[in-house]
This record gives C-alpha cells, structure tokens and sequence, in this order.
C-alpha cells in the first residue's frame, strides 16, 4: 500500500480509505471513480437477510467466502412476534448453521457491531441503511439490498463508486435540552431528504470533541436521511480512548486532508439550537418544539438504532422521574442492544420506567418499523425519536408520526402531547 | 434481446421523495420471502389497491428521490412482480437504484422527466439507447450508466448472471477502475 495517500493533503475521508482499501492501496480513487472493495465485515438482519439466504440458494454458490466476517443479527422483529416472522427467523438460524456464520439475536445490529465489532478504517457492508452509523468511528460503513449482499458472502467483495463529499463545520456548546439529535435532525432540514445522496458527510469542527461515542453514532446513523453513502467523524482522542476501552485495534485511522475539496460546506453553531422536531410524512420538514408544542399525541417511542443507547435512556429516565406518563397515552421505551438494556436495569433507569408507567422493552427495533411492542393503529398519532416518520412507518396508513430527540419525546409523554423538555431538565 | 430492448406501456406517475416504506410497508415485506405475495403490497402506502390496478407491461415515472429511506429490496422486488416492466425517475436513492439493477428491473435517470409524462400516458422505454420516447415524441436521454450494470440488468440481476458466469460483473473492474 502507498504510504503517502493516508498523508495526502488533498483527500477526503471518502477517497483516502477507498484508495487505501482498493486494488491493494496502489491507485487515488476520486469522485466518480468505481472500483471494487474487500470487506471486512458483512451484516443483514431478519428483514433483509432472508432474502439475501434465497438469493444466495438461487445462485448456487456453494459455500461463503468467510463466515468469520458475516454477521445475521435477528432485531427487528426480535423475538418473533408471529408465526410468519418466526419461520423466516428459523431460515436464518438454519442458513448459520450450514455456514458457520455468525448470529445476533436481540441486539440492534448498528449498535452490537459498534459495540464488539467496528474499528475504525475497516470496511463493512450492512443490508440496511443505518448501516452508515459506522462512520462514526472512522469506518467505511454503508448500506447496501440484500442480492448485492449474498454477492459479497460468495466473494467477500463490491463495487462502490467513489462519492463527492461535504463537510459539516460543529462549533458551540449545547444549550440546555438539545442534543446530538436536534443537530442532525436541523442539518437533514438545511440539505434536504436527498441532500446527501450518493454523498459522503464529513462532521468536523471545535465542537466534535465534546461528543460522545454514542451522540457520534446518533449522527451518523440518522444521517441516513438525507440519503447519504457515508456518514464518518474522524478518529480523535474519544475515539482512541474508546478503542483502547474496549481493547479492540484500528486498522487504519484516517483523516482527511485540509486541502480536500468539498461539494459543500455546512457551519452550525450548537449553542443556535432548540429542540427539532419533525412533522409527518418527510424527515426534513422540521420545526422547533415550540411552534408544535400541545400537539395531542397517544404515543412516545424512545428507542430505535438511532437513539436507544444508554445516554438516550439516561436522558429519558432523568426527565420521567418523580412524573406519571398521561393517561390515555402509552410510553414505550426500547434499549438498541442487550448491553445497554443491562445497564438501564442494573443503574435503577428501569424501575424509574416502571414507576413512570412506561412500558421497558427488550432491545429490537419493534415500533420503528410498526413490526410489534407499539404499532399504531388507525389516525394515531405518535412522539418518537426513532429515525423515520414516513406513512405506515409505525402502523396504519392514517397514522401519524413526528420526530425528536429522547428528551422531546420523554417530555411529551407526561404531558400526553407535544412538550419542551427543557422544562423538565 | 431486441424485442425486449424496447418496453411500451403505459404510465403510473409518482411524486418526489417516494420511499420505501411507501412502497412495500416493513410489517408486510418482513413476514414472506415470496417475491409474488410482495407484490400484493406495492404501493401500499398510496393505494392498498394497487396491486388490482396495475397491468403487465405497466411502466413508473416519478419525481427526485425514488427509492428512498431503507435498503429494502423487497421494494423494487414488489414492483418488478407486479409486473412493471421499467422505473424512469428524475433521481433514484442510492441503494434503492443499486437494487434495481441488482434485480435486474429496469431504471433510468431522467432529469425533468416527471413535467414530461401524465399519469397513464402510454411511452417507451429504449433499453439500447437507455431514453425514454414521451406521448410528444420526443426522446429523452437517460443519464448514462457503466456499461457493466447495464449489462448486469439486461442479464436480468445477480443471480442470472451469477447462474451464467460464475462470477459478479464488477470483478472484471479490480485493478482498473472506471475513472470519469
């Protein structure tokens, strides 16, 4: 591998581990370059991975590339709801056991990668889009459908077209009741639902080392909806600091480099924000909570890949605690990993859930994906900080769902409609 | 290949930023791996009913974004079974576009397309030329493709061509990129 491309001034994140990963790290890829990547980790889920089993089967490829490296994770329905779930959970329980391949049953796949698998230059294809959370440690993190996916168990290999970047100048602090989620829901608001397709977004600036792993993660994985292909925060002290905590090794640390060019730049000032949120229907149409607040909700769902992780539960818990959640209105919390649904029950966050009167779930994916534990149901309307708000996402057609940070939506479930959470922090 | 290189229908319209969970709802597409009972569903976010309207040969014309939202195959899986036979749109979303060829449906970048059609004006699709020839006439050219996913598509997907070759068509690529 050429040295110098991890040290070329001139490169973006998006072209220096595509180059440094490609074709034995000996050519620069720029933006519409295609070429073809090693992966270092495969992962589809019980909504993709199924599909992915049979196209594989109808292939005829005889046996995986490296079962080491492909991961099914069983979250969304998890565990099986019904007896159709349930015969294609068995498929995927069948398909690991012929292959060798690895199972994850009953953590979110973005969270228990970044967990246990995920450093930071490695290349991973998901069958799913949040897959780009990855980028948050530095990763070649994208998502892909579930052909292209049995395409990469057979050959451990994709083609990827090099994408055109932006960069995302963070500076200020917080205010009181804004997080990681109000600055990427507000950046999905300025580019637009497909602001960032077939895009790589760079987050930079003085204010990325005030942001947690997890708040990293929240970004990178909600970036998604503006269409990304790439979602990364280069590997910076915190990053190190993880790294070491866990003991896992990166393979690469890449940075880019301060002459890159860019196909635009964003600033946002931290200490500008309020609390976003998003009305029904597009991911962009957002507002601050004042102009929605006394909305009538008959649901608020803390959960999601996007923001079930342990800050996002200590954030809810800190807000529910000493309230009731309103009568007539039902507050659902689900945890993104079994690691972090342990911790929650250990530092006493669930029984400050089950004094709120809010329902404790184990870790899936559940509401997001209207698939069970709190689908709605004809002209309801909904309060979640899961990542879409799209029609029937959550149930019915006729259903209506906003979206918001944690906190937003911990606050709307006391009052049983949409509220500002700053008034209980 | 030549009688299949141009695809006349007539045409469903669709607006800008129509996602995937419009297409195929997740509590549906997550519950069979039957390509035709997916089917049953596309659309469903516009029209339950869908599925009793649409006719063979059928063709999609829709606004920036198709495509967007999850990675789900299952959405062009349910529209290739319903039988459409191509999707023109002003953009696709990534995944949703790699998809398509990925299947082997049809789908063809078109910039202002969507001012150019009415819902069920019958057009056609030039899988040769990679154009689309509106009710006026005249020929819109697609946004051009590499040569290789063009061919992975008239091959009809990964799983054809896998079938035929014993290989993925992005193998040939490794170690000379396409550079634009």
């Amino acid at each position: 591998m050429r040295q110098d491309i991890l040290t070329d001034d001139s490169l973006t994140f998006a072209e220096k581990i595509i180059s440094v990963r490609a074709d034995g790290g000996e050519n620069i890829h720029h933006p519409g370059d295609i070429t073809v990547l090693p992966a270092d980790l495969a992962m589809a889920q019980d909504s993709t991975g199924p599909l992915a089993i049979k196209v594989f089967g109808e292939m005829g490829v005889p046996k995986v590339w490296d079962p080491s490296k492909i991961h099914l994770v069983i979250d969304h329905s998890f565990p099986a709801p019904d007896e159709k779930v349930a015969n294609l959970h068995h498929l995927m329980r069948g398909f690991v056991k012929k292959h060798g391949v690895r199972l994850v049953e009953g953590s979110i796949s973005h969270q228990h990668l970044l967990e246990n698998h995920i450093v930071p230059g490695m290349v991973l294809f998901g069958a799913d889009s949040h897959t780009c959370q990855g980028g948050a440690v530095g990763a070649f993190a994208t998502g892909i459908g579930s052909s292209e996916m049995a395409a990469v168990w057979a050959s451990g290999k994709l083609w990827v077209k090099v994408p055109e970047s932006l960069k995302v100048n963070l500076t200020g602090q917080f205010k009181k009741g804004v997080f990681a989620r109000d600055v990427v829901s507000h950046f999905i608001a300025t580019v637009g639902e497909d602001g960032g397709n077939y895009r790589s977004i760079e987050w930079k600036g003085a204010a990325v080392k005030d942001l947690s792993i997890a708040s990293r993660a929240c970004i990178s994985n909600n970036s998604m909806e503006c269409g990304c292909k790439l979602s990364v925060f280069e590997v910076d002290p915190s990053t190190q600091e993880y790294f070491r905590s866990v003991n896992r090794k990166p393979m690469y640390e890449i940075n880019a480099g301060s002459k890159a060019t860019y196909k635009d730049e964003y600033d946002i000032d931290l200490g500008k924000l309020g609390p976003e949120v998003a009305e029904p229907g597009n991911v962009d149409k957002v507002k601050e909570v004042g102009e929605l607040e006394g909305t009538p909700i008959d649901e608020a769902f803390i959960g999601s890949s996007t923001n079930g992780r342990y800050e996002d539960l200590a954030v809810t818990a800190k807000i529910l605690k000493g309230h009731k959640v309103k009568s007539g209105t039902r507050c659902i919390i689900t945890p993104a990993s079994r690691n972090v649904f342990e911790q929650a029950i250990r530092n006493g966050l669930a029984e400050i859930f089950l004094q709120s009167g809010a329902v404790f779930t184990n870790a899936t994916c559940g509401a997001c994906v209207g698939t069970h534990l709190g689908v709605l149901g004809e002209n309801e309307v909904c309060i979640s900080s899961s990542p879409r708000n799209y029609i029937g996402r959550m149930g019915a057609i006729t259903s209506k769902i906003y979206l918001s940070s944690p906190a937003t939506a911990a606050a709307s479930a006391i009052e049983g409609k949409i509220a500002d959470p700053r008034r209980y922090l | 290949m030549t009688s299949l290189s141009i695809l006349k229908g007539r045409t469903w319209v669709w607006p800008d930023d129509v996602n995937t969970d419009i297409i195929i709802p997740f509590r549906f597409k997550a519950r069979t791996n039957d390509p035709v009972e997916m089917a049953k569903y596309a659309m469903y976010g516009f029209d339950p009913e869908f599925y009793k309207k649409v006719k063979p040969g059928d063709l999609f014309v829709a606004g920036k974004n198709f495509g967007g939202g999850s990675s789900r195959e299952q959405a062009p899986v349910a529209i290739k079974y319903s039988n459409v036979a191509a999707v023109v749109a002003e953009s696709f979303a990534r995944i949703f576009y790699r998809n398509c060829f990925a299947i082997g449906l049809p789908a063809l970048e078109v910039p202002g397309i969507s001012k150019q059609v009415k819902q069920f004006d019958e057009i056609e699709v030039n899988l040769q030329d990679w154009s689309v020839k509106t009710r006026d006439g005249r020929v819109h050219s697609a946004l051009k493709v590499p040569e290789f996913l063009r061919g992975l598509m008239r091959e009809g997907g990964l799983v054809e061509y896998y079938k035929d070759h014993h290989g993925f068509p992005w193998e040939t690529l490794e170690n000379k990129a396409i550079t634009r």
